[in-house]
């Protein structure tokens, strides 16, 4: 039994950005309680230098790596590289919202708390070691969602997209400590490497349990990467949400819950590797083509952005059931160019919904390319990068995905999911065509030109998107040191 | 002695559950639930977990109950009124959801078989104590963390309980 534990100066440098960000989404919460009417709100500042200070706090925390809190944490590569992520997702998001929360007259603390305790969740989650930290974080990732989702309380669709949110994320979230439960019934143990020493020992729990178990907690993840059939959601949501906060959703709780995604299957569950990678290939697969082809179908450019989340979310998928480093390499790298690329789409899209987000409708941005050629430019890279043209992020992050799928022999999967890409590319196509083949509709009028924030916004995404499509290196000679998980 | 004790109490609290599902009113339905948690607490006693026995005594079958029954009144809920009839929900899920439950219950105990039987009160360790010593040294990180999880509740309710924002 333990008698006494005292955290040493080690944990509490491998813990140091989540404290940080702790600090600072209660800081903000004390200067909203106790400002005057007139004063300024300083948040949007303040949320952009804690998620600085957490990122630069990232990098001792990783010349330190190593377990921390007992095992409770690893801080390693592959989870320094996705807590770094989740940082900076959130930060283009923060950059965002400045002008739409004040454009909706909805600027206040509590936004950007919960945006940073949302964070620390994400960040507990990717360097977790322990079920139990992997569900905390989990919990206060989504949590922090559902309440962001409705932010703007008497605007019908936020209602709808946070209850709907709330009523399924719950209900997965069950499923996902059910077969937590059911693992430690199995293995005596919660601790992700205990785990994989009792499934790999040469004495293992009975084998159908175990799946079951792996089934329930796949199940509960599935949801919030929004993989077939759990994508059902997704669509609903994003359209709902507030433009700034489904761009954070679609890239940071994202990225957290692939993390551990791949965490959890490829270290607790890597013993019975070959009874969930039937499972994984069909899901893969079904993620894919029902991203793409209800895409086709979408007049909203929300919705549109959120199918075509979904199908993203098939290739990565592709990926991880290649179960290799290569593989585990290529999710990284995707994860990062999918944040910028998506982001950026979201952020043109903040910029141009308008107040009450009236505009939203892809017939919206006709003529967009000579009203605001600025946008327009910054948004076509985003969706040729979402398409995979070389010279962007998403071709790489695409080439890297299937050349690990066939690395690994899953021909037809890699095959499948080429013919799902070419598909994707009409979509996308589309909204370019109506932004420079088409004339602008004297309904819709013109656009403020972009300024602050949201601009600072597009063009870091833009710029990350062709670096990362030009010098995929930068990125990739870190993921594919980080790609081996050592349990 | 304790055999018999399980016994009934497992009874109860599926019967419980059941009435929960099968009652109309939502204020039966909730009472029904405390049983539920009332029995599922002897449960947890039976097997040695004393401190997780009292927290569903206090927090669930008291705390949360209350919470519910409040919310009932306050909402003024009436009788559920049953939509259009639809025979196949009765007919045919009813035989279905029997033989899934039959299916599953085989499997697990043709499954589990060989496992050490459950000896009732062979546990010790389940006292507030214990619980404490394991929350303040292994747990101690969840331990922490679970409180912006708290915060976290807190300001999600404000925000959308408030009347208007600005």
């Amino acid at each position: 039994m333990y008698d006494k534990f005292i955290p040493t100066a080690a944990d509490y440098v491998r813990f140091a950005p989540e404290i940080l960000l702790t600090v600072f989404g209660t800081l903000i919460m004390l200067i909203e309680a106790g400002r005057k009417e007139d004063q300024r709100r300083p948040y949007g500042i303040l949320s952009l230098i804690a998620l600085a200070g957490a990122i630069y706090l990232a990098f001792p925390a990783y010349n330190n790596a190593g377990p921390a809190f007992q095992g409770m944490l690893i801080v390693d590569g592959f989870g320094t590289f996705f807590r770094v992520l989740c940082y900076v997702a959130a930060a283009l998001a923060v950059l965002c919202s400045g002008q739409y929360l004040s454009r909706e007259k909805a600027d206040s603390g509590e936004y950007y708390s919960l945006i940073l305790f949302s964070v620390v969740g994400q960040g507990v989650m990717v360097t977790a070691n322990e079920l139990l930290m992997v569900f905390i974080g989990l919990e206060i990732s989504s949590i922090a969602t559902y309440v962001l989702a409705g932010f703007l309380r008497d605007d019908q669709r936020n209602n709808e997209s946070a209850l709907k949110y709330f009523l399924l994320g719950s209900f997965a979230t069950a499923f996902l400590l059910y077969g937590i439960a059911w693992i430690y019934g199995l293995t005596g143990s919660t601790d992700l490497s205990l785990i994989r020493a009792a499934l790999g020992s040469a004495n293992p729990p009975n084998v159908i349990l175990t799946g079951t178990a792996a089934a329930l907690m796949f199940v509960g993840l599935a949801f919030k990467v929004s993989a077939f059939p759990f994508q059902i959601w997704t669509p609903d949501v994003y359209q709902g949400a507030p433009a700034p906060v489904s761009a954070f959703m679609s890239a940071g709780p994202k990225a957290a819950a692939f993390a551990i995604l791949v965490r959890i299957f490829m270290t607790a569950f890597e013993p019975i590797a070959a009874r969930w990678e039937p499972i994984l290939w069909v899901t893969a697969l079904a993620t894919m083509v029902v991203g793409n082809f209800a895409a086709l179908a979408q007049v909203n450019i929300k919705r549109l952005l959120a199918y075509s989340s979904i199908a993203h979310a098939g290739y990565i998928l592709v990926a991880i059931t290649a179960q290799s480093q290569i593989g585990i390499s290529a999710v990284m790298f995707y994860l990062a160019a999918y944040t910028f690329m998506n982001v950026g789409a979201f952020a043109a899209v903040t910029h141009l919904a308008g107040k009450d987000e009236k505009y939203v409708n892809i017939e919206d941005l006709a003529g967009l390319g000579q009203r605001q050629p600025v946008t327009a430019a910054l948004l076509s890279v985003f969706l040729l990068s979402l398409i995979g043209v070389p010279l962007t992020g998403g071709f790489f992050g695409k080439f890297y995905i299937f050349k690990a799928a066939l690395d690994s022999n899953l021909v037809w999967l890699t095959v499948l999911g080429l013919l799902n890409s070419a598909v994707a590319a009409y979509y996308y196509l589309r909204v370019l065509v109506v932004m420079y083949m088409q004339d602008a509709s004297a309904e819709v009028p013109a656009p403020k030109p972009v300024s602050g924030g949201i601009l600072v916004a597009l063009v870091g995404s833009a710029v990350a998107t062709v670096i990362l499509g030009v010098f995929p290196s930068v990125i990739l000679n870190f993921a594919g040191k980080s790609g081996t998980l050592n349990p | 002695m304790d055999v018999i004790l399980f016994l009934v109490f497992s009874a109860i609290a599926v019967a419980c559950a059941l009435n929960l599902v099968v009652q109309r009113h939502p204020i039966s339905s909730a009472i029904s639930l405390v049983g539920v948690m009332a029995s599922l607490a002897i449960l947890y006693l039976l097997l040695g977990g004393e401190f997780i026995a009292m927290a569903q005594m206090i927090v669930y079958a008291g705390a949360i109950m209350v919470l519910f029954v409040f919310t009932i009144m306050l909402l003024n809920a009436g009788a559920e009124k049953r939509g259009v009839k639809r025979p196949w929900a009765v007919y045919l899920g009813i035989p279905l959801l029997t033989g899934l439950l039959g299916i599953i219950s085989f499997l697990v105990q043709g499954q589990v078989q060989g496992s050490p039987p459950v000896i009732l009160g062979g546990f010790t360790g389940g006292a507030a104590g214990d619980v404490g010593r394991a929350l303040f040294t292994r747990y101690v990180l969840p331990f922490e963390v679970v409180s912006v999880l708290v915060l976290i509740a807190i300001l999600g309710a404000m925000v959308l309980a408030r009347k208007e924002i600005e």
